[in-house]
């Protein structure tokens, strides 16, 4: 029976021949990354070797990455203790892929990773946040996994009792129109298949669109696939992929290309022609609560929020500085901008975007994962609406139980940003 | 057997039962301070010691949906409560399993808050609308960690079957 491109991946890390679909194995990892609940982790790490009589010692430091990126810089003493901890413990064990918070190697760790060439197609990576899916974007099965999860992988160097997910087939093609994207395609994907329909599953994007996306595009899309509950996302490498790999993150040597077998089980095949598309907007409280912008184009917005994991690159800032120039940011509206990493801010800034932002009445703040998670910086106020290009908008995702986030794309955040209300950016736009 | 002390609709995320502003706090033995924190009363009665162990939260599919903080599932374990819903959230599950929170897959549960709720193999009954209701069983893969008492000594046992380094 064929395999899909997951099933070949995890076939081999876990040194078999041939696996499908619900069978249970245990992958060697490629990639174990954290970012500050690595506090939690290593905690859970030395419980593990309590009464053993051994020494807690991972099986492979050069294997960990450390990030941190989720309240930098600290936003209270408990985060900055934890992460004094994370710091002890890099040094002693020598992790190398230790971004601390710094300008010039520090970021989100969705866009740390593959720009520092860590990600190769082919990989079993796994991740303490659960959008490590972003990860699939260039080939590898990756995937989110709890503290206690990742302290079995720092002492065993394999994910344990892995039921390999069944693969959702979906293929995407047509061209986009004007100020429609990547983010349009995952939401209206989202929508479609409910924030459970991939529940366990793995979505393998295919299609003329998805061969014609930059990495950057193919990175939101499988970000996002966890919002239809997704183990993970993955698009097959390709030119594009070695493209990538050598010229932005400075990768030599061979990269492997797994493809999925012509005769592959899919559970099913969901087609998505995106040509006719509109911008697409995900409402309060669910990420699956889609429509297009138009149904409801006109609700006042206090925060615009560009940025995150999912559209913090700088193709994202790019078309959001292109909207803003020579305009402002409404009256009554704040917006607030956070490139995804220190390499990004300082392109951002080498092309003129920041300026255009600053310009334009925004903030422009440190790269890391900002306001999303509700922890510190941007929180709303009651009865606050936010506008946001990052990846959840359950109650009180901002910080607030009492306010409404909607997920968009860049293009529609910065032209509602100039309007103070959400807004269709093919009206806006330029 | 418990009693249903909250009934809980669809896609209740990891944000709802454990607001990302506490993530810093990392120990179990102080996440259960913020378990559902911003339904205020619930977790006031929580903080009071005003449900008992054994007490079930009765939920719609998709419950534990969102992020991967294991913290969503420590602070409903360190209240002792179970928590049966129509489906569950793929990392949610795995955190509840390696923490050793009791949760059960019960498609078809129907259930109100104050119901008492009896558990038997493979199914779970209403006593108080006396009805059943069939629970979906464990992967086996699954069911070895429960079994061993979470995922530290499971772990902990693979360890020590392995040469030291």
């Amino acid at each position: 029976m064929g395999m899909t491109v997951v099933e070949k991946i995890l076939a081999k890390a876990a040194g078999v021949d041939a696996v499908n679909a619900m069978d249970v194995v245990e992958p060697r990892v490629d990639l174990a990354m954290s970012h500050e609940n690595a506090a939690l982790v290593v905690n859970q790490f030395k419980e593990i070797y309590q009464g053993t009589g051994r020494e807690p010692k991972p099986w492979d430091s050069t294997r960990i990455a450390i990030i941190f990126d989720h309240r930098v810089p600290a936003e209270g003493p408990k985060t900055a203790t934890n992460q004094k901890l994370i710091r002890g413990f890099v040094t002693l064990h020598g992790v190398g892929k230790f971004h601390d918070i710094r300008g010039d190697r520090g970021g989100i760790c969705h866009q740390v990773l593959p720009e520092n060439g860590y990600v190769r197609p082919g990989q079993v990576i796994v991740g303490t946040d659960s959008h490590t899916t972003s990860h699939g974007a260039l080939g590898a099965f990756a995937f989110g996994i709890g503290a206690t999860e990742m302290a079995s992988v720092w002492a065993l160097g394999v994910a344990l009792n892995i039921e390999v997910p069944p693969t959702i087939k979906v293929v995407v093609n047509g061209e986009f129109p004007e100020y429609v994207g990547p983010k349009d395609l995952i939401l209206h994907l989202i929508g479609r298949l409910t924030a459970q329909g991939a529940n366990f599953r793995v979505l393998e994007f295919h299609g003329e669109t998805i061969m014609a996306m930059s990495t950057s595009s193919r990175l939101v899309i499988c970000n996002m696939s966890v919002e239809a509950g997704a183990t993970s996302g993955i698009v097959p490498a390709d030119d594009e992929t070695e493209r990538y790999l050598r010229t932005e993150a400075g990768v030599t040597g061979p990269i492997e290309r797994i493809l999925p077998d012509a005769d592959a089980v899919y559970e099913k095949v969901v087609e998505i022609d995106v040509s006719k598309l509109a911008p697409q907007i995900a409402c309060p409280h669910t990420v699956d609560n889609v429509k297009p912008v138009g149904e409801v184009a006109g609700k006042a917005v206090q925060q615009i929020v560009i940025g995150s994991c999912t559209n913090g690159r700088l193709d994202d800032l790019e078309i959001a500085a292109r909207i803003l120039k020579g305009r402002k940011v409404a009256a009554g509206t704040r917006m607030l901008v956070f490139p995804a990493s220190g390499r990004i801010f300082t392109r951002a800034l080498e092309a003129g975007y920041i300026q255009e932002f600053m310009k334009a009445g925004a903030v422009v703040m440190n790269p890391g994962c900002g306001p999303c998670l509700g922890v510190h910086q941007g929180a709303l106020g009651d009865d606050e609406v936010a506008l946001a290009t990052t990846n959840r908008n359950f109650k009180g995702r901002m910080g607030n139980p009492k306010s409404e986030v909607y997920l968009c794309s860049p293009a529609v955040a910065a032209a509602s940003a100039i309007t103070g209300v959400i807004t269709d950016p093919r009206r806006e736009g330029r | 057997m418990g009693k249903v002390v909250l009934k809980l609709g669809r896609d209740i995320s990891t944000d709802d039962i454990y607001p990302g502003r506490f993530m810093a706090t990392v120990l179990p033995t102080e996440t259960p301070l913020f378990c559902f924190f911003d339904r205020t009363e619930f977790n006031n009665k929580l903080k009071a010691k005003a449900i008992p162990p054994g007490s079930v939260i009765v939920a719609d599919e998709n419950f534990g949906c969102g992020s991967s903080r294991e913290q969503a599932a420590s602070t409903i374990r360190g209240h002792d409560l179970i928590v049966v819903a129509r489906s569950i959230a793929r990392i949610f599950m795995q955190n509840a399993i390696n923490l050793g929170l009791n949760v059960i897959i019960c498609p078809t549960i129907e259930a109100n808050e104050g119901d008492e709720l009896d558990f038997a193999p493979g199914k779970v009954r209403n006593k108080t609308s006396g009805r059943e209701f069939a629970m979906v069983p464990l992967p086996p893969a699954r069911q070895a960690i429960i079994d061993a008492g979470g995922l530290i000594p499971y772990t902990r046992r693979k360890l020590l079957a392995l040469p030291q380094r």
